[in-house]
């Protein structure tokens, strides 16, 4: 969390959008952080103004997966420079997930998370593993984790493979009002394999997963949540029949929510013609058909949020042979443009609104993080100032070289993109001013 | 051509331009002293991260018909044991100035990851389930020697398809030579997709047999038992196997190929191996001939020489003395 004493900030000549519509404001922030006035043509009265002429002002996103590397593989990536990608692309909060070296299935390894948190340019929000260094054999202390303010668990990565034991930590969560997040993956299914099963896998001699891998574990997972009435949040979903399970999950009215990733409607498995393991992510790049039955699913609100799966890695690991390299690509810089120019721009279809890609991308995944107290709420006087201050309009073009993080593994290098991150402030202070990290 | 990766490279042109190369080399391996000096001077690196003999052999000796110099790096005794990358490994040979790196890797595309950071010439020896442009074009070779052209052409590819190198390769080169290819295997022999693959599929050998001008079978892969891909080598043979009844339902005419090693007894039986209609044995010595073939043309006369336009040596990458 910042200093509780920040320089008053006046966020000036914007137009303000979040859950309840946009309308024409400035946003005066005060010395405690939180927004202190909301409304047009406020006076500056000494305090630091930045300008958002042309910009919306907007709840800061939320990204319910992130993998930080941290503690582990600092090589890759720290929660520091994790944290500046992630103001760099307006983002107030992100939900770390646990898959560091050790595991984060301990208070140890929680507490070491959350303290360097603090020194972050945004929200840490750590998630637990579901098992014991997500072996799928044990459960983790959730309680205790949860005590420490854990509020989201997975063993992302993997899925929980048992039936009874993923049973067993669905009923546990329950208790505890956390939510269990899955990786949907029968491993069984999947193994060996490091793209989509299809045309392209059969045509470039790759070993291939099919999407029944993912759908398997979603019919499971949605059965259970029937059983025993627990939350399950499903983790970027790419297949166009675990959108289909979703929907009629959420039409029964389950606990059910979903996320896809940027990537999972922006890319297909044809990109693994050339290659390069970039382009290799878990789960993997899917068809045509799958990318717009995600799309379709973010439209019609099927699919509940956005998130990035921010995965860095290494040149050297990336570099390896595209079965042999680690599964994952960069996110948090570029997900907002990414979402702003696929499913606004001219040619989108389904095309959203802006109003509905921010609800994907920030208050949605706040409400699923449980930390909608602090993040992904009203512009309204007397809450914390989580804000991004976004250029709708402005195009850029994505440089590899010039990411915040550690890693380079971004697939879009070269791409044109449009909505820019003018400003982020977080908890009362700019992270980003003119689309530069303060620090 | 600057580089051999798969034979959509080549198209029926590139095809028949080896083709034709390769009549000339035959008839050098044909001479008393099959040598000549075409490439002196040029260097030539093996690049085999997976055992090979006869691939690796039949390159080393078309390279040195061609009177190439050439240069082994054994992965198994090599820096790779040592962690060292993919990228070093083929940068620090390029830095001693080689032509041409052939490469087998048994992960697909590694010949294409080697051309992002090499500015020599990298020949594919196969890589993963992938493709073996060179296994192909001697397999054409072979063919039009016995067919003249491969035009309306039956050829039956047996086997194991889905983990196959060869038939990668084989499909995209046949097809592109205008034969009919039947693929013949368990459905968990055959790739997932046969999208955009100008094949045909059968399940019944019985029945393909006799209207194919040619039998290719493919290698099992003894090692894949474990994945429950056929229920026992016993079944395989019972129904895709080429036994000795069975050959017998091929025409007097028709051919049979096989890529090797072979599995005598399991895929193919030793008798029919053995037999007038088999032509295993010229498909290993065309292997040469169509190598030295694959060599002279990236490497010939007119061709750059690519240690004089290479680039220094990167400073990042690690010399091993």
């Amino acid at each position: 969390m910042a200093d509780p004493t920040v320089a008053p900030l006046l966020v000036a000549g914007g137009t303000v959008l979040d859950a309840d519509g946009s309308r024409r404001a400035d946003v005066r922030i005060g010395g405690d952080g939180r927004i202190a006035e909301v409304g047009p043509d406020l006076d500056a009265d000494g305090a630091q103004v930045l300008d958002a002429t042309g910009c919306l002002v907007a709840p800061g996103l939320v990204d319910l997966h992130t993998h930080l590397r941290q503690p582990g593989k600092e090589e890759a990536e720290t929660i520091e420079t994790g944290s500046r990608c992630a103001a760099l692309g307006g983002y107030t909060a992100v939900v770390a997930m646990p898959n560091t070296t050790p595991t984060m299935d301990s208070a140890a390894v929680i507490r070491e998370v959350q303290e360097l948190g603090r020194a972050a340019l945004c929200a840490v929000v750590p998630s637990g593993a579901i098992t014991v260094g997500r072996a799928g054999e044990q459960l983790s202390p959730m309680a205790e984790l949860a005590e420490l303010g854990v509020t989201i668990f997975t063993d992302d990565g993997t899925g929980v493979q048992d039936d009874r034991l993923m049973r067993r930590a669905l009923e546990y969560a329950s208790g505890l009002g956390v939510t269990l997040a899955q990786h949907c993956e029968v491993t069984s299914l999947s193994e060996g394999s490091c793209m989509h099963e299809g045309e392209w896998s059969s045509r470039l001699g790759l070993p291939g997963q099919p999407a029944e891998a993912e759908e398997l574990m979603v019919m499971r997972d949605i059965a259970l949540a029937r059983l025993t009435g627990a939350r399950v949040h499903l983790q970027h979903l790419s297949t166009a029949g675990s959108v289909a399970l979703v929907r009629a999950a959420k039409a029964e009215g389950l606990p059910v929510t979903a996320e896809a990733t940027t990537h999972h409607f922006t890319l297909t498995d044809a990109c693994v013609a050339s290659y390069d393991p970039v382009f290799k992510v878990h789960p993997p790049l899917r068809t045509d058909a799958d990318v717009a039955a995600v799309r379709s699913g973010l439209a019609d609100g099927t699919i509940d949020a956005i998130a990035t799966d921010h995965a860095p890695h290494t040149t050297e690991e990336k570099e390896r042979p595209f079965d042999a390299a680690p599964p994952g690509m960069l996110g948090l810089e570029t997900a907002l443009a990414l979402a702003l120019t696929e499913l606004t721009g001219p040619d989108a279809d389904p095309r959203l609104d802006v109003a509905e890609v921010l609800a994907l991308l920030s208050w949605r995944p706040a409400a699923i993080a449980g930390i909608d107290d602090r993040h992904g709420g009203p512009v309204v006087p007397g809450r914390p100032a989580n804000l991004c201050v976004v250029d709708a309009d402005a195009t850029w073009t994505v440089d590899r070289e010039r990411t915040a993080s550690r890693s380079r593994n971004t697939p879009y290098a070269g791409r044109t993109l449009r909505g820019r991150v003018r400003h982020t402030i977080y908890e009362g202070t700019p992270t980003v001013i003119d689309g530069d990290a303060t620090r | 051509m600057r580089h051999l990766l798969g034979i959509d490279d080549l198209g029926r042109d590139g095809i028949d331009e080896v083709m034709a190369l390769t009549d000339s080399f035959v008839e050098v391996s044909r001479r008393a002293i099959p040598k000549v000096p075409t490439l002196r001077g040029r260097t030539v690196a093996w690049l085999f991260y997976e055992d090979s003999t006869r691939t690796r052999l039949s390159f080393e000796t078309a390279a040195r018909r061609l009177s190439a110099d050439t240069m082994n790096f054994s992965v198994g005794s090599s820096s790779v044991k040592k962690g060292e990358s993919l990228r070093d490994t083929a940068q620090t040979i390029q830095a001693m100035g080689v032509d041409a790196i052939v490469v087998r890797h048994a992960s697909a595309g590694v010949p294409w990851q080697l051309t992002r950071w090499l500015d020599c010439s990298v020949v594919n020896a196969g890589d993963g389930w992938h493709e073996h442009p060179t296994q192909a074009l001697l397999d054409c070779y072979t063919l039009r020697h016995h067919l003249g052209s491969l035009e309306g052409r039956h050829i039956a590819i047996v086997g194991d398809v889905k983990h196959s190198r060869v038939a990668g390769s084989d499909v995209r080169a046949f097809a592109a030579l205008g034969a009919k290819v039947t693929l013949v295997a368990p459905p968990t022999l055959l790739p997932a997709s046969l999208a955009g693959w100008p094949v045909e599929v059968s399940h019944d050998l019985d029945a393909v047999l006799p209207e194919a001008d040619v039998a290719y079978v493919l290698r099992m892969q003894l090692e894949r038992q474990h994945e429950a891909l056929v229920p026992s080598l016993r079944e395989y043979t019972r129904t895709y196997g080429l036994t000795v009844d069975r050959a017998r339902r091929l025409r007097p005419d028709a051919l049979v190929m096989h890529p090797g090693p072979m599995n005598r007894g399991i895929e193919i039986a030793a008798e029919v191996a053995e037999s007038s209609q088999a032509v295993i044995r010229e498909q290993v010595s065309n292997g040469v001939a169509v190598r030295m073939a694959v060599l002279f043309l990236l490497l010939g006369s007119g061709r750059p020489d690519a240690h004089a336009t290479a680039d220094p040596v990167p400073t990042e990458v690690p010399l091993h003395g």
